[in-house]
């Protein structure tokens, strides 16, 4: 039986300009945890297996590919393999996300143009994550190694894409004139 | 103008949705007089000085807040959860 | 004319540039203003009202006269000021408000009018008749008036928004800026320092004095070169502070590619949010003209413009130069001018006890009454003690003082505080939280003091972050007594300019006061000042004390009017900026848009999202051909349309049945796993928020399906109640919305297609729902109908979105089926008289739409007790009703309801429609609509009338419900 084909919000596109490159990221399955009343501590005992802890308010944390990232009150997002049977409301947002690798050394200048944060890097430190809009849109943004990754509504991708690459064409005009 | 969300820090105040007094807070019980729904929903103080009104951060980390600040200086006394709230009135 | 050796341009750069079609040329470096008075050009605009011949009165942001057109190929921006805009090659302006030339201007007979047009003239003259105004008057005004003009084209251009954070914000990179900056820079603060001009140095770059034992232009540029090695510090020119707004916020306008020759992705200008710990204000201060006769004319300006000109620039305005003060730092312009080697013919000092020696004839305890020369100054005449006097000149340089540049502590209602000695505002102490005023800004105008008070103000800030200070080391500088007697206007019967962009004078204000527009405010509505793009900034204290000498007041109990933001003019473009066209909002797209797009549906926007209004068939030439196609296709075969839109609210937890029963009317805790319930939601005011289905999924899990319009606002609502009411219940919620691509299938074939696709048949009845597999893939299959057929919707993940859909509809093809459209969807469900956000759109109860019975008795739910309020239900109510055209007529939503024979009016509105479609099942145009008792008027005619659209006709009303009223189509 032929299976359905899966399509990916923005096809893996990227782009570089000036000190900037943007591209489809693909993080693997996502899963929302939001810890039922009372059940924090076993949760985080049960992520513990992953090396992982229930992420403090803007922090995200890692272990060997896997990643938790606050996404709200009472709320994270596990990126990676899903725990069976944890003491948390558990929903597959795999599917609810498009996600953007946004990176370079002028990454938080072009970011800076739609999100209200400071997101340099005194700021904004690897380890960081935030909720926070991206315009108009509701995103989800934290610091890795490279750069940023942020989530935005799969079906607001374009727009998202869109945007960005506005911020990234003006910076690169204005490096080129020293402005 | 910023408020200082309890979760996520300091923001800017497009990320909030304003609703209005922290009178919502209070709902009558089931079977209270007409008259004490009428305050509920309709009858608001004005006032020039401190006022406590709600906010929702709908941009950021979908928690509602009691905001306390002054209508005349524009100061921002203190954002708390509501939920916090709820829980320590219920405590 | 321009001194060999003097000024900051770059004089191996030579610029080449065009006014009012002459080619001119000056130096990279130059402004416009600074180019034309080197090229001798005095004359550069005409004045607003009167038509007079103007020229350059300052050097800066705040000039009322020289305001030019910039020409570009697309764009044409009106009101530069000749001050600000730096030439750069091939730039084209031209002087505006003049018709045919500058030089010959007819409407320059206003001036000669000038009796006729005096203050308030607008609220006297175009009374009557009343029929006049939109046909003469306002047509003649509009086209005398204004200044400048626009393009008429779409700007096209690019313009940014951005974000910046600082510790400390310094507003102005003068001696006082400089020097915050660099202390607190040296302490390790997070600093922005930004400053309105190309520049930085501020009144260092006019200054022949020394700092620190060098020439002051060179100690800016050392102080600036090491700011801007220091990565703790961002150095933003061109960029003015427009705003002061709450909790450290403010706004700034950045000027990017305005001195550039235009290109395609640099942005002209760049609207900054800057949000500071703390700020100094650092503005400096400005110099204000005096009033007397004609002191209008091309040629007269600023001591301190002329000294700008000079220093900076390496320009004199003209070769016989006089200075009229009332204060000693205007000696240093002359000083500068003769040391320069210019001619300074004269200094009339108002203070009779003004000292006399200087390398120039002084007069002492003297006034200039008045001036000569029509297109550019000639002569000044001169009252002293010996008499009259007339001078020759062809530049007059005007002191009258300086006003501290205060503007930005006034935004957050501050209100500036009178000080005699200096005989100017001051800034209110604390007047904006966080925002220090230092230097000239706050009334210390030597060197010496800017350099200290800079340093303070950035060690106060510092303390008050509670951040390291580190100790800086004050340079040695000028500190000269300022000495000021104030002189405002000199007396005289002629026509003495207080407001130069306007065109106000002294008489106008005096005429205010005699009207009784004697509060400040009124007067200034009265006549205009301060109104005009300067904001008053040259004219709004000496008009005041014109108007406090008029009404006998004091100054300060006068007061001032309010500064508001912006500070100086900023674009709707850089305020709007990333906001046109598609820029406006996010646009949403479903999984299927490229496969509805490839099949020529025409999208419609519903909210953000973009959904296919119908899908053409070749040979249909209008919308309602394929829209009754596919209505008719879903009642005979099957149809496949993508429902993805609505909201998904994932609920689980051990309260979540029982918080269900708190948001819904009606009871979900009795609903079985496996089943899916119609819910009402209400506001607690007892009207309709929102319908929808959930699907019991398990005990403790639900999931809630909301209208695409309230997604938003429904999840709003269930945060609310939840963390108001509920917050120790155990409950979680998240939107689900976007990770599953839902697919409606409806239609007598709709269990045939769905098997077709499913790994395992299902045999769901009505209003079940359960997990199936497509092709391996795990999806939800719930057994709903919006379109009164058998129907069924099917859930896969979103990456699977548009293969399914694809497949679905090659499927439903081969069926006789195939795809519809938002205007069908809206007809199918108008047939079956299901409700949308057309009929609940807020003010309507669930009485009204004939649903009061699903508000449970035996629990509280949100809305309850108000929807039980006296006026709630009852036959004065409009209700919920279906209405049926007579033959072809077509009925229109927005029209309102009239019982036959009853005058046509607004208080005879028995109701109004809601929704309109035609009905190819029934053949006849149905509405929904709210009728006055309408529940018990079924069968009777009523009379339709849309003004708008004029119609009027009569129609039946019926129940909502026309489709297979008994439901068996849906249980099949």
């Amino acid at each position: 039986m032929p299976s359905l084909i899966a399509k990916s919000p923005l096809d893996g596109k990227s782009l570089t300009m000036g000190g900037v490159t943007l591209a489809e990221a693909v993080p693997g399955p996502i899963t929302s945890v939001a810890p039922f009343a009372g059940r924090e501590a076993e949760l985080s005992q049960a992520l513990r297996s992953l090396g992982l802890s229930f992420p403090a308010p803007n922090t995200f944390n890692e272990s060997s590919g896997d990643l938790i990232v606050w996404t709200g009150r009472d709320q994270a997002f596990l990126i990676g393999p899903l725990l069976e049977g944890l003491p948390a409301a558990t929903t597959d947002q795999s599917d609810g996300w498009a996600a953007l690798s946004v990176s370079g050394p002028d990454a938080a200048a072009a970011l800076m143009r739609l999100i209200p944060l400071d997101l340099r890097v005194a700021a904004f430190p690897p380890g960081r994550a935030a909720r926070a809009p991206l315009n108009h849109m509701a995103a989800v943004i934290w610091r890795d190694g490279e750069g940023f990754t942020l989530l935005v509504f799969r079906s607001m991708a374009q727009t998202a894409w869109h945007e960005i690459e506005t911020a990234m064409k003006a910076l690169a005009a204005r490096a080129a004139v020293g402005a | 103008m910023r408020l200082n969300c309890p979760l996520c820090g300091p923001r800017d105040r497009r990320e909030f949705y304003y609703y209005g007094s922290e009178d919502y807070l209070n709902r009558p019980a089931e079977g209270a007089a007409p008259q004490a729904w009428d305050d509920y929903l309709h009858l608001r103080d004005n006032p020039a000085g401190v006022t406590k009104d709600l906010w929702y951060h709908e941009l950021g980390c979908a928690s509602w807040l009691r905001v306390t600040r002054n209508t005349l200086t524009h100061e921002i006394l203190a954002t708390e959860l509501v939920a916090d709230l709820k829980r320590e009135a219920t405590a | 004319m321009r001194i060999a050796g003097k000024g900051l341009i770059d004089r191996g750069t030579p610029v080449r540039f065009r006014f009012d079609g002459v080619d001119y040329s000056g130096f990279k470096g130059d402004t416009v203003a600074s180019a034309l008075l080197a090229n001798g050009v005095r004359l550069m605009g005409r004045s607003f009202k009167y038509h007079r011949p103007r020229g350059v009165l300052t050097a800066g942001s705040e000039e009322p006269s020289a305001l030019l057109e910039v020409i570009e190929d697309r764009q044409q921006t009106p009101n530069v000021r000749a001050t600000v805009q730096e030439i750069f090659e091939g730039l084209e302006v031209k002087s505006q408000n003049r018709w045919p030339s500058l030089r010959h201007d007819l409407l320059s007979v206003n001036d000669l009018a000038a009796p006729f047009l005096s203050a308030g003239f607008y609220y006297k003259t175009f009374m009557w008749p009343r029929a006049f105004w939109e046909k003469l008057y306002e047509p003649v005004i509009r086209r005398a008036a204004g200044l400048g003009s626009l393009s008429g084209r779409h700007d096209e251009a690019a313009y940014e928004k951005a974000f910046a954070f600082c510790d400390l914000l310094v507003i102005g990179a003068g001696p006082t800026g400089l020097m915050a900056a660099l202390t607190a820079a040296r302490a390790g603060a997070d600093v922005i320092l930004a400053d309105e001009d190309a520049r930085m140095g501020g009144a260092l770059l006019s200054d022949s004095g020394m700092i620190g034992g060098i020439a002051a232009p060179d100690w800016a540029a050392q102080v600036l070169a090491e700011l801007a090695t220091l990565p703790n510090v961002r150095l933003m020119p061109r960029t003015t502070v427009t705003g002061a707004y709450d909790n450290g916020t403010y706004g700034a306008l950045e000027r990017v590619g305005l001195h550039l020759p235009s290109t395609g992705d640099l942005p002209r200008e760049c609207f900054w949010r800057i949000v500071a710990g703390r700020a100094v204000l650092a503005t400096g201060a400005l110099e204000r003209p005096i009033a007397f006769e004609n002191n209008d004319r091309p040629g007269v300006m600023l001591a301190s413009a002329i000294r700008t000109y000079l220093n900076r620039y390496g320009v004199v305005p003209g070769k016989r130069i006089t200075i009229f003060a009332n204060n000693d730092h205007a000696r240093q312009t002359a000083r500068d001018l003769m040391a320069a080697g210019v001619k300074v013919a004269v200094i009339i000092d108002s203070r009779p006890d003004a000292a006399l020696v200087e390398d120039c004839p002084v007069y002492a305890g003297a006034v200039v009454t008045g001036t000569r020369g029509r297109m550019a100054l000639t002569g000044i005449t001169v009252s002293h003690k010996g008499g009259n006097l007339h001078i020759d000149t062809d530049c007059l340089g005007l002191s009258g003082g300086w006003n501290p540049t205060l503007h930005l502590t006034c935004h957050m209602n501050g209100r500036p505080v009178w000080d005699a000695t200096l005989a100017a505002f001051l800034p209110a102490p604390g007047a904006v939280p966080g925002l220090i005023p230092a230097g000239a800004a706050s009334g210390v105008f030597s060197t010496q003091a800017c350099l200290a008070s800079g340093a303070e103000a950035a060690q106060a800030a510092l303390q008050a972050m509670g951040h390291a200070t580190a100790d800086a080391a004050l340079p040695q500088a000028e500190d000269a007594p300022y000495a000021i007697q104030p002189l405002w206007a000199v007396p005289g019967k002629g026509r003495a300019w207080l407001d130069y962009a306007n065109d106000v004078t002294v008489k106008d204000v005096k005429l205010a006061a005699q009207e009784n527009f004697a509060s400040v405010e009124h007067m200034k509505r009265y006549t205009t000042q301060g109104m005009a793009p300067d904001q008053g900034k040259n004219s709004n204290v000496a008009a005041l004390a014109v108007l406090a000498d008029a009404t006998g007041r004091g100054i300060p109990e006068t007061g001032t009017t309010t500064f508001r933001p912006p500070f100086s003019p900023v674009s709707i473009a850089a305020m709007g900026a990333g906001g046109k066209a598609e820029g406006f909002a996010p646009q949403r797209f479903l999984t299927s848009h490229g496969a509805s797009v490839e099949r020529g549906a025409p999208m419609i926007e519903a909210g953000l999202w973009y959904r296919p209004s119908y899908f053409p068939r070749p040979g249909e030439t209008t919308w309602r051909q394929a829209c009754d196609r596919e209505v008719a296709m879903v009642r005979g075969t099957v149809g496949v349309a993508d429902v993805s839109t609505l909201g998904k609210i994932d609920i689980q937890g051990a309260d979540a049945a029982r918080f269900l029963d708190f948001v819904y009317t009606n009871t979900f805790s009795t609903l079985p796993v496996g089943r899916v319930r119609y819910g009402l939601m209400l506001r607690e005011d007892g009207h309709v928020m929102d319908d929808g289905t959930t699907a019991r999924l398990g005990e403790n899990h639900f999931l809630m399906t909301t209208t695409t319009a309230a997604a938003g606002q429904v999840m709003r609502h269930l945060d609310f109640v939840q963390q108001a009411f509920c917050a120790d219940w155990d409950l979680r919620t998240i939107s689900v919305t976007e990770n599953w691509a839902q697919f409606a299938v409806a239609g007598p074939k709709a269990r045939a297609l769905v098997n077709s696709v499913l790994d395992q048949p299902a045999d769901f009845p009505f209003m079940a729902c359960g997990a199936v597999s497509i092709h391996g893939t795990p999806a939800r299959l719930f057994r709903i109908s919006f379109s009164g057929e058998e129907g069924y919707e099917i859930a896969v993940p979103a990456r699977y979105g548009e293969a399914l859909f694809r497949d679905l509809l090659a499927r439903a093809e081969t069926m006789g089926g195939g795809a519809y459209g938002m205007e069908a969807l809206n007809v199918l469900r108008i047939e079956k008289g299901f409700i949308t956000h057309a009929e609940i759109h807020g003010r309507v109860t669930a009485f009204d739409i004939g649903l009061e019975k699903m508000i449970s008795p035996k629990k509280d739910c949100i809305g309850k007790a108000a929807a039980t309020r006296p006026g709630m239900l009852g036959p004065d109510r409009q209700q919920l009703v279906g209405l049926k055209a007579v033959g072809d007529a077509a009925l229109t939503a927005g029209a309102h309801l009239f019982t036959p024979g009853a005058a046509v009016n607004r208080a005879n509105s028995q109701g109004y429609v809601t929704s309109v479609g035609w009905s190819p099942t029934l053949g006849a145009s149905l509405g929904l609509a709210f009728l006055q008792n309408g529940r018990a008027r079924r069968g009777e005619m009523v009379r339709l009338v849309d003004h708008l659209r004029k119609i009027d006709l009569l129609c039946e009303v019926a129940d909502p419900v026309f489709h297979d009223k008994e439901g068996a189509k849906l249980r099949a």
